[in-house]
Order: C-alpha cells, then structure tokens, then sequence
C-alpha cells in the first residue's frame, strides 16, 4: 500500500509540474508578451509585475523563479486590477466556488447513485426505461442550456426561488441543479451498468444461496463493489463541476473563483489566468490523488496486486 | 410424415411392433435443428436496428447532416443578409426561428451553426481515431518497455484537466476555428489510445493471433486482418461519444469569449449570444441552437449506447 | 428410509434471444437421509439448473419453473412465498458453487461472509456466531483460523476458499447440502483432498449431499447413488454399484467406457460421438437416438417408459422392452 501510494504521489507531482510548466511557456510564448507595458493599466502594475515576473532576467531564470513562488503559494499580481493579486482573488473567490463544488458534487453522486440503484433494480421495467432517459438527457443539456432553463421557468415565470446571487440556502438551490445534472446522469448510468454486471456475479448467487434479504444482498454485498467504477471517474466528474462553475458562475452572478476566472479571460488579464489554472489544475490532480487511494482503502485486492507487482 | 413425426405423441398402444428394428441411419438427423447464423456486422447491425432509441438517434442525425448541407439553400433568407428593421423578430412565417439582434435569419444561422458544430465533431473525433489507433495499436502490439514507456506518458496526459488546457491554449492562440480543433485534439486523443492499446493487448495473445503469426504472416497484414475487424467495436463506440464532446466543449468555449469569432457562427456562439437577451425575452434566439445542441447531444448518445450494445459480443444471447 | 427431499416432474425452461430452451424436462427423484447422491452428466444435460431450481436460485426472468414440484418437510419449495424460501435456504437446505474464486466476495473479509450467513438465521450474539464460524472453519481444516477470519478471499488459495465455501453452507447445520461441481475448478490434488472432506463432513454431521459432477471418478469415490441425465431428463438411476457395474443405459455405458479406470486392465477410451440435440425444440423420442449405436425405429419416434429393475435401479430406454429382444443381442 505505502509503494502504492508513493508510485501516485511521484505521478501527481510530475502532473503538476507538467502543468506549471505547460502554463509558464504558453503565456510566454504569447505573441507580444502578456507582461508588457501596453497591457498593464498603470504604473504600479507595472512594477509588481517586473518585480514578480523578474522580466529583465532570462527566459530560463524566470521560469525557476516562477516555479518557486508557485511552491510557494504565490501567484502574482494582476494586470488589470491594480493593487489586486491572483492570492486576493483566491481568497475571496475560493470559499464560495468551493461551497458551489461540494454542494453540487454530494448532490450529484447521492442523486446519480440512487438513480441509478433503482434503475438496476427495475432492470427493463418502466422505472429503468424512465431513469436512463432522464439520464441521456441529463448529459445531453449543456449546463448553461440547463441554468437558462431553470432561471427562465422556476426564477421568471414561477418567482418561487431567486434569479440570481448566492447569499442564502434559497439562492443555492438553482445554481447547484444546473451544475449538477450532468454529473448526476453520468454517476446515475455508471451504478446502473456496474450494478448489474455485480448482481450477475457468483458471490451475490452465494449471498442469496444463505438467505439473506434482498435488502441486504444489494446494500452489503452488491453495492459497495458496483461502486468502485463510481469512485474511480469521481476525480474527472470534480473537473467538470469545477469547470462548470466558470459558466454556472457567470450566470448567476455568483461572486466565485469561476467569475473572475472569466473576466480574467474576457480581459486577458494573463498573470490571474495563469495563477487561476495552476491553482485549479493543483486541486484536480490532488483530488485524482485521493480518489486513487480511496480506490485502494475501498478494494482490498489492490494491495495484493502491488504485492505481486513488486 | 416425416414432418409429423416431431409432434406427435405415441400412445402405449400406438408403439408397433415393428419399430423395434435397428435404425436406418440418417445423416440429416443431427443436424435437423440449425438456427440461423449470422455475421458478427449483421448480427450487430440486426441488434441496432431493434434498439428503437438508438435508430431514432440516427435518423435525426443523418436528417441534421442533410440539413446542415442544404438547410440554408432552403430558407428564403442568407446567412448575411441583415435587415436592421426586422431586429430581434419572433418566429413567424417569414422568419421561422426569428431573428437576431442585426435582423439576421436565425433558421439559416442554425444551419450555418450546424456546419462550425458538427464539423467541430466529427473532426475532432477523426483526429482522436488516427493518433489514438496509431499511438495506442503501437504500444499494444509492441508490449514490453515501449508500452510501459508510451502509457506513462499517457498517464500523465490523462491527468491533465482536459478543459483547462483547452482554454489554456484557446487564450495564447487566440480563438478561431483551427484553434478549437487544435486544443481539443492535444489531449483529446488519451482515452482513444488506451481503449485501442487494451484492446490490442487483449486480442494479440488470442489463440488466432498466436496461430497467423507463427505461420509467418506479416505483421502488417496480422495488423490489418485480425486485429482491426476485432478493435473496430469499442472504437466506434468510442468516436460517437466523442462528437457530443467536442461540440459540448466547442460551446463551452463560446461561452467563455473563446469559441468561433463572428461572421461565423456556431451553436454555441448564437447560444451565447442569446444568453444576453434571454430576460429581455428573445427567448427564440437562445432556444433554437441549444435545443439542437442537446439533440445532437441525444442523439450521438443514444446512437453510442445502441452500438456498445449491438457491438459488444458478451452480452450476445 | 426418510427422504429428506422428494422432487417430482421438475420442468425448468429459459426465455432466450433464440427462443425458449427446455433444460430441465420432467425429473423425478428422492434424496435419503444422510446419503451422498451423485448427479452426472455432461454439460447442458440440465443437472445444475436442477439443483439451482431446488432452493429456487436459477435466475430468473430468464429462468421459470414451469411445473414440478420439491418436497422439503411437507412443504412445495416450488410454490413456498419468497421470505419463507429464505428462511430455508441457507439453514435447511444449503449450496456451494463450482467456482470457489468467484464465489465470495471480493469485498468483504471471509469472517464477515460465514458470519453474516449465521446471524440472519440463528438467534445469537456475534460473539457466538464468530466462535461457530472458528469451530466450522476448524472443521474444513483451515488452520489458525483466528487470524484467517480477518483475511479477504483473495489471500486465500483455490483449495482453500472452496474449504471455506463449504465451512459458509454448513455454519447452519443444514439437513440438505447441494453441490454444484465443487472440484471441478480445482487442481487434481485438491480434488480428491475436498472429496475426502465432504465424505468426513457427511459423518460428522449426518447432512444429506446432493452431488453435482460431470466426472465419474469423483462419483466412484464418494457416491452412495447415482442419477444420470441426459438433454434434460433422467435417463438411469440406481445405487454406487448398480450404475458402475450393471450400466443399463447406453448412455450410462458410454460415460464409463469414456473415463480411464484403474480398475478394469486393458481399458480402453472411447469416446461418445456426436452432441446432445438442441433444447430449444427437444425431440419426441429419446435424445440419445442420435448418438446411440443401438438406436431402433422406435426411439426415434416415442420416448421409452420407466423400467424398474431394483429397488433403486431404473432406466429410461426401449432395449428393455421385451420386443427388442433381437436388438439386445447385440448389446455388449
């Protein structure tokens, strides 16, 4: 298990410099640098940025330096924002799109499991045929389609919950809906066809074979193995929340880390673009870290094969 | 008679005495009940076709692609043509989707939007196939150090967050339709390889594989021959579900500034146009391309579970 | 003696993409108190979805008892309401499955499988159910089982999970213990290791075995009796030493003349030719009329009574019928 977990930490590290890396020389190689005076609003810019970005050293000193102060935790000043920095927006930004994330992610995967266990369960009835449906379509709107949907007919013509913002439970509720429907279908026809190869398998036979209830052969013997597909592609869903909450953001003028994700793009204010990916691509690679060794805690033959791997 | 004979119940009194005389061999006998075999395509293609779901989806699809073709031959209207008179009308007679904010047809900009989405789609998609079926069929047929080196490199791709460096790249090359494809292709092709590096993992220690080549045919034509007709499922799959993506993420970055520039236009960027006048209640402007946007999506979906079903010989009874 | 088990006229069929497949076509046959019976024949010939359809477990859709019926203490297990069913399965009747590797759970520790297994049928602590969990695992010959408790099944070797599987079906004293090819996943060594247990087992606790093989020499070393099937139906029955050494059925003769026995010197292998017929539309006839080297006119056209020649041997097959007496000639 420890080799196991050092082999994933090595990979996520060499991820993670990947993508620093990736980051650093894009924006370099940005026709007319992206750090130039022409971009920045005002004086002050100006000195933070040579101060920060050391732009009078050479091309392969500053990308050291910049790797430093990202280890850091320090991404730089903003261009278009003066007397900001991509830390200050991280700050306030942060707290909020994390708030949306975690919200949306419990919703989807206890929503998506659900679905999906009863659609098994009702395998080929109307109940089954009903859910995957919803499911198809679930992946098949796109989120901003989705949020539209929601504002125009729950917010607009019903007024039972607010259009926009996010200052009480009661403003949550739509955000949160149009992030995670499409999670929610893809974890909901996951459980469904993992559920089903399991409830095939011979141990659930055996299970059945010493009497036990129905209830219990699904919960303690089918369930926790037709979850383990669920959890491995958990780390690529918390992507697509996370780059859904850019759109989702935007829409309801939510004051979150996507929000000024997307000004910073619209204004191409590169040093915010630039801290703001390192930083989402860090949470990401870290959350894959986790789930792989979750993956490892909730399937005990992974230690073997590490065992017999070595 | 001897047709009747496979119904018919004998009675005890029935039973002759002169049947009891060895029988006169009949070659036929065991071969009496044969169903129906069919090819493994025809087989697949039979399971599709019952999958009404899935057939819907191809039809609508195939429907779409006629109409992206000739869908702006058909409306009385151009995609340029700007009448400033006639901004942001509702769907009527004469403008069936309405218009835009520049007095634009919104049924010929849907079609025109078809165009930039499935092109989008579909070549990414075929990208995908060629880098992924080479890359992936050449770390599966060779094994051994190459494979494990190639799949690191993959692994580390495949961390990546996808869409991040897709916006990543969008902002450095700036947006346009090249850049779309480019970005969506840098990292898209990952799972193609592993799917193919799997299959061909899989299938080149089968016995049929072991026999050709240890009668010295050519790894070429072991290539050709055996394992693509057998990797062809799952990669097929594997491009219908990749088409909704790429239009999905094509519209994603419209929405964030960095999808297809005017005077072109794609679903996700009259989408997005839309978006702004959607309170103001130009609802027709944002229904038409995300409507069709999720019904593509729908359909490239449905199609893609038919053919995992139809495609996939374990779940054949 | 008492019959623990009476099953009469079972008839099994499967919905498939192809049409429905007969499986099992009308079998009739009793299990004695505390006798191994032997079910043999190749595969397909329906003697495992007879022994699934007992305790009901054949999957189903696309599985149905379509008629029939298994006594068990008076009650039809055919018709019995599924929570009643439950309280059978696993106390009074219990199975063990051919494969031990994919028969347990890959998720759950083996204590927790033997365990469980206990709890839902008999009212003790857990405590108690670990202590009887030791004692059985003790039993199958699973040394230091304390610490084996906490194991998972992957950490086990095939010989021993299938030691373990017997340890779950016997934890609840069953009076009934069904065994679907238990030895054939396994190495030839373990085979025999196994067969020794069950016979011990069936000692020391008296439970009556219904054995489900395809191989004759597993029948030979532990079968009281024997039922042969073939395409569905029982063709011949009767004890150990009726079936192995006064065979009746050319069936029957081909299976033996089929395995090497040690036995009999100058033995020789011969193999039965051809397949048995499709399921999907059986035959009218006797199944075997095909593949039979003294097949008569008449099999082809009626299927043969039963005919008794002891107390337990009987067999299903024209050449007893007294007109085919110039047939029997030549029979060997």
């Amino acid at each position: 298990m420890t080799a196991y977990i050092i082999k994933r930490l090595i990979a996520m590290l060499v991820t993670l410099w990947l993508i620093i890396t990736l980051t650093f020389f894009l924006m370099h190689s940005v026709p007319g640098s992206p750090f130039n005076e022409e971009r920045a609003t005002n004086e002050t810019v100006q000195k933070n940025l040579e101060k920060f970005y050391h732009l009078d050293k050479p091309l392969i000193v500053q990308y050291g330096l910049y790797l430093k102060s990202v280890v850091t935790f320090d991404f730089g000043p903003s261009i278009k924002k003066s007397s900001q920095t991509v830390n200050d927006m991280l700050g306030r930004g942060f707290p909020v799109s994390f708030e949306l994330g975690i919200v949306t992610l419990l919703v989807a995967v206890i929503s998506g499991i659900t679905l999906g266990m009863i659609a098994a369960l009702r395998h080929n009835g109307i109940i089954d045929y009903a859910a995957m449906t919803i499911a198809v379509l679930g992946i098949s709107i796109p989120n901003f389609v989705m949020a539209t949907l929601l504002i125009q007919q729950v917010a607009v013509n019903w007024g039972i919950l607010p259009v926009a913002t996010w200052v009480s439970p009661k403003h949550m509720i739509l955000p949160t809906l149009a992030l995670a429907t499409g999670p929610m279908a893809i974890i909901a026809r996951l459980t469904r066809s993992s559920m089903l190869e399991v409830l095939t398998q011979d141990y659930i036979r055996t299970a059945k074979a010493k009497g036990l209830s129905p209830v219990k052969i699904v919960f303690k013997h089918a369930l926790r193995n037709a979850l383990l597909p669920v959890v491995t592609v958990l780390g690529s869903l918390a992507a697509s929340i996370l780059t859904g909450t850019f759109v989702i953001e935007k829409i309801f003028a939510i004051p979150g880390m996507g929000k000024y994700f997307v000004e910073s793009i619209n204004q191409r204010d590169y040093p915010v673009i630039m801290g703001t990916t390192v930083f989402y691509s860090a949470i990401l690679i870290m959350l894959l870290f986790l789930v792989d060794i979750a993956y490892g805690i909730l399937d005990p033959r992974i230690k073997l094969h590490k065992k017999e791997g070595s | 008679m001897e047709l009747r004979k496979r119904d018919h119940r004998y009675t005890a009194s029935e039973i002759s005495d002169e049947w009891f005389v060895q029988k006169t061999k009949n070659e036929n006998e065991a071969e009496a009940v044969v169903r129906p075999s069919l090819s493994y395509w025809q087989d697949a293609w039979r399971r599709l076709l019952k999958n009404r779901l899935a057939m819907a989806g191809l039809i609508f699809l195939i429907l779409l692609i006629f109409m992206a073709i000739f869908g702006p031959l058909i409306s009385p209207h151009s995609v340029e043509e700007q009448r400033l008179a006639n901004q942001n009308m509702p769907p009527s007679s004469e403008h069936w989707f309405g218009t835009d904010e520049l007095g634009r047809d919104v049924f010929s900009r849907t079609w025109l939007g078809a165009r930039i989405s499935l092109f989008v789609g579909a070549v990414a998609a075929l990208i995908d196939f060629i880098i992924g079926v080479i890359y992936g069929g050449v770390a599966g047929y060779k094994g051994g150090k190459t494979d494990h080196l190639m799949m690191r490199f993959v692994e580390i791709l495949y961390g990546l967050p996808y869409l991040l460096v897709v916006i990543l790249i969008s902002v450095v090359m700036g947006p346009g339709l090249f850049t779309i494809i480019f970005a969506l292709s840098v990292t898209g092709w990952v799972g193609m390889a592993r799917i193919v590096r799997g299959q061909v993992l899989q299938i080149k220690n089968y016995e049929f594989v072991l026999a050709s080549k240890t009668f010295g045919t050519k790894t070429s034509r072991i290539i050709k021959k055996n394992l693509l007709p057998n990797t062809m499922g799952p990669i097929i799959v594997q491009m219908t579900l990749t088409v909704p993506s790429a239009i999905f993420a094509e519209a994603f970055l419209s929405f964030l500034g960095l999808g297809i520039q005017p005077p072109f236009a794609s679903w996700g960027s009259m989408a997005n146009d839309g978006l702004s006048t959607i309170l103001s209640g130009h609802w027709w402007r944002l229904f038409f391309p995300a409507f069709f946007i999720s019904l593509t999506m729908f359909s490239f979906n449905v199609l893609g579970d038919g053919l995992q079903d139809a495609l996939d010989p374990r779940l054949r009874r | 003696m008492e019959k623990v088990l009476e099953i009469s006229d079972l008839h099994v069929s499967f919905k498939t993409y192809g049409g429905e497949v007969k499986a099992v076509r009308g079998v009739t046959f009793d299990l004695y108190k505390g006798e191994i019976l032997a079910i043999v024949g190749e595969s397909g010939c329906g003697k495992s979805v007879t022994a699934q359809s007992i305790m009901r477990l054949i999957p189903s859709p696309p599985g149905r008892i379509t008629s029939g019926s298994v006594l068990f203490k008076g009650m039809d297990l055919t018709r019995l309401k599924e929570p009643k069913l439950r309280k059978i399965r696993g106390a009074d009747i219990s199975m063990i499955f051919q494969d031990p590797m994919t028969a347990l759970n890959p998720t759950l520790t083996i204590g927790e499988q033997i365990i469980e297994g206990i709890m839902q049928h008999k009212p003790v602590t857990r405590q108690q159910a670990k202590k009887t969990a030791l004692d059985m695992l003790d039993l199958v010959g699973i040394p230091n089982p304390l610490e084996r408790l906490k194991h998972f099944p992957h950490q086990f070797s095939g010989g021993m999970r299938q030691r373990i599987v017997i340890a779950m079906a016997l934890v609840c004293q069953p009076e009934v213990l069904i065994a679907d090819e238990p030895t054939t996943a396994l190495d030839v060594t373990i085979q025999a290791q196994i067969l020794d247990l069950f016979k011990e087992i069936q000692k020391k606790t008296g439970v009556s075995i219904i054995l489900i093989t395809h191989d004759l020499g597993v029948v030979a070393q532990v079968a009281n009796r024997v039922v042969v099937m073939y395409a569905g139906k029982i063709v011949e029955a009767g004890s150990r030493r009726e079936i192995f050494y006064r065979p009746q059925h050319p069936y029957t003769k081909g299976l033996l003349n089929s395995v090497p026995r040690l036995d009999l010197e100058e033995s020789e292998l011969v193999p039965i030719a051809g397949s048995p017929p499709d399921l999907f539309s059986p035959p009218a006839g006797c199944p075997f009329v095909a593949r039979c080297a003294y097949a008569m006119e008449v099999c082809d056209r009626a299927y043969p009574d039963k005919t008794h020649l002891s107390k337990e041997h009987h067999v299903d097959c024209w050449l007893q019928d007294e007109r085919a007496i110039k047939m029997r000639v030549h029979v060997r």
